[in-house]
């Protein structure tokens, strides 16, 4: 399942630092994210997806305190 | 500004009126210097608290070596060393500088969204009993009837079921010449309608729909990054970590040596600022972003950072003929009469005597004199293979190919040439002779010609028949072509072209309009699909994909592309030469911390400046 996120990022690198540290979680089959466009795209298995986003959101914020999930 | 800027901008303004105060103190109170120096620790920490907790957070996760953590660790060190000043103010220009970039880069971002701001917002629908009301358009089913009204943006793509207007293309093509569209017009998402009301039955859901189809497009772009942006991100994640380092080799190996702590551990520290990387993180995804904005503003979208980068690369590109280099359609392209008859007569002549032809060349004849009396036209004879023989006002006329002619035994020059050539006589007399051709179009020889400037080599592929191939390339001064191609040839060719390709930067491109074409689209290194304003498989399969058929987009997108990636490249060698300087001075003790500000900030704002001049789009001359 592949599914579009808004997001609030602050900067190029942030967005660079982000996709790098939610591509290593167990599960993301695909992952980007856009600084410019301020969109994420994740793709993960169906059946298990609101748990990876929860890793994913949790890895997110570590990596990068100001990134936001907006809707 | 968002509400973060302002915050930001109202801490510097803050810092800065307690950062004079306190320089005012110090030089009114020579005596207290030493104690007046620890009060710029106010300013220090008003503009500087975000960027040491965020340093303490990064610090605290792992991910030790960010520009946070260069800019915290080198303040602080400056300040351990009685360096109060420098401190403040290397922490005060980085935060200008971050603001800068902030609003610099969502001004470009905001600008680029506003140029792609196609999205309509409602649709009007009609229900049954004739009651209009607004819904949103992707509630909106396949085969509902919506009102578009003069202003309005189409919201989803339709065929016209009454009313005539003008609908203006330009935010989806780049065309300003409005498209008129009637009764039964397919009406194109995105396009603003203009001048009266009109009635449209949807044919497509509003995700299917041209509009949303070309946002999704523009949205992802930014996520297929080039490789120029993909080694910027992990040249930082080395370069950092390399820097830092090389910083702290510089703080403790001389003084070592010197037992100059100070001087020694100064320098490291300077070396620090200077080394942060922003300006080439930033700007770079900036122009690429800018390139592809600007691209889609002028009817040009192509779908990635990557295939920017490639098109810039382009030296081969292939053309399919018809629909592509061609109309795509037979019409009668030249009408040449003889001498001393009128070409309206020769016109006239074959038009009336096609009038009951069922072959695609009689239909082509009779256009435009539909209205014509028939009660002139008298023993009308179809003869299969040869044309037609019949008698208008009582005269004989023939209407047809040289066998034709020769059968009624009047000899003619036969004319060379592209299409088909149709001879008239009347009462024996040679009329003329109007030639049928799929033409090709008027934009193609400009086309072919800026390519050759830009020293794209060109090639023609076709699956018509040799000599109409050879004959529309040589017309265009295209050296090579192939005739009598299958779909499957065409990949061959392609991947024999690929396989000839002297290095990896020698990108081919292959141009058709998208039907039959997906194989080789996918199989280049660049598809090109035009005409593609609801072609979903060209718009699938192209990597570029030119809203209407003026292949004048081609060269103008390789111009884009070279603009882009000559900025791309001024950034990063300018970028990288300034910090070496900078990085050697500070090395050695020339550049002091005022230096070191300039070489990250001023670098950086530079860069960014350099790249929003993407933002402003190229056009066709």
């Amino acid at each position: 399942m592949k599914k579009k996120f808004k997001i609030e990022v602050d900067c190029a690198n942030c967005a660079a630092k982000v996709e790098h540290a939610i591509q290593q979680i167990e599960g993301v089959e695909e992952a980007s994210v856009g600084f410019m466009t301020q969109k994420m795209v994740i793709s993960a298995a169906e059946d298990r997806f609101d748990e990876i986003m929860e890793e994913v959101i949790r890895v997110a914020k570590r990596v990068e305190p100001d990134f936001e999930i907006l809707d | 500004m968002t509400k973060k800027q302002k915050k930001a901008l109202n801490r510097i303004i803050v810092s800065a009126v307690c950062f004079l105060i306190v320089a005012l103190l110090k030089h009114l109170f020579p005596e207290f210097e030493g104690w007046i120096s620890f009060l710029f620790l106010i300013p220090y920490f008003i503009v500087g608290l975000e960027v040491l907790e965020d340093a303490w957070k990064g610090i605290k996760n792992g991910s030790v070596f960010d520009e946070n953590f260069l800019m915290a660790v080198a303040t602080i060190g400056a300040v351990l060393l009685g360096e109060f000043q420098e401190g403040v103010a290397v922490m005060f220009f980085y935060q200008v500088g971050e603001l800068f970039q902030s609003y610099a880069v969502g001004k470009s971002r905001q600008s680029i969204s506003d140029l792609m701001d196609i999205c309509p917002e409602f649709a009007n629908v009609l229900d049954e009993d004739g009651n209009i009301h607004e819904e949103d358009p992707e509630d909106v089913p396949v085969g509902a009837l919506i009102i578009v009204r003069p202003g309005e943006r189409i919201p989803m793509d339709g065929i016209v079921i009454e009313g005539d207007s003008n609908v203006d293309t330009s935010a989806l093509t780049g065309e300003s010449k409005p498209l008129h569209v009637k009764l039964g017009s397919e009406d194109i998402s995105g396009c603003v309608n203009e001048s009266a009301a009109i009635k449209i039955k949807t044919t497509k859901l509003y995700e299917d729909s041209t509009v949303a189809r070309i946002l999704e497009l523009v949205e992802n772009s930014s996520m297929k990054k080039a490789k120029v942006e993909s080694f910027i991100t992990r040249f930082s994640r080395y370069y950092t970590p390399a820097v830092c380092y090389g910083a702290l080799f510089l703080a403790i190996i001389p003084s070592l040596i010197t037992s100059d702590w100070k001087t020694w551990i100064l320098r490291a520290l300077t070396f620090l600022v200077i080394s942060c990387p922003c300006a080439l993180v930033i700007s770079i995804p900036l122009s690429f972003f800018g390139g592809i904005g600007g691209a889609s503003r002028s009817g040009i979208l192509v779908k990635g950072g990557n295939d920017l980068e490639a098109l810039s690369q382009m030296s081969k590109i292939v053309f399919d003929k018809t629909g592509t280099l061609t109309e795509g359609r037979f019409q009668i392209v030249e009408a040449v009469p003889s001498e001393g008859n009128s070409e309206e007569h020769l016109l006239w002549v074959a038009a009336l005597a096609e009038s009951y032809s069922t072959h695609p060349i009689g239909e082509i004849l009779r256009k435009g004199y539909e209205n014509e009396s028939r009660d002139i036209l008298h023993n009308v004879q179809e003869i299969a293979g040869h044309g037609i023989r019949a008698e208008i006002n009582g005269s004989p006329v023939s209407v047809g190919n040289l066998k034709l002619m020769r059968s009624d035994g009047i000899l003619i020059e036969p004319v060379d040439g592209i299409g088909t050539v149709v001879y008239v006589t009347e009462n024996k007399n040679y009329l003329g002779y109007i030639r049928i051709a799929d033409a090709v179009r008027t934009d193609t020889y400009k086309a072919i010609e800026e390519l050759k400037e830009l020293q794209v080599e060109t090639v023609v592929l076709s699956g018509d028949d040799s000599n109409t191939v050879r004959q529309v390339a040589e017309g265009l001064g295209i050296p090579s072509y192939y005739g009598e191609l299958l779909p499957v040839d065409k990949v061959q060719h392609v991947e024999k072209l690929l396989s000839e390709k002297l290095s990896e930067n020698e990108k081919i491109a292959f141009a058709g309009d998208g039907i039959n074409d997906a194989p080789v689209l996918m199989r280049s290194d660049i598809g090109i699909a035009m005409g593609a304003m609801g072609s979903d498989a060209a718009i699938e399969a192209a990597d570029v994909v030119l809203m209407d058929d003026n292949l004048r987009k081609i060269p103008l997108a390789i111009r884009i592309s070279k603009k882009c990636m000559r900025i791309v490249k001024e950034n990063i060698a300018f970028s990288l030469l300034v910090k070496a300087l900078c990085l050697v001075f500070a090395a050695v003790g020339y550049a002091n911390m005022w230096w070191a500000v300039f070489s990250d900030v001023g670098v950086m704002i530079i860069a960014v400046i350099n790249a929003t001049r993407m933002l402003k789009p190229l056009k066709i001359e």
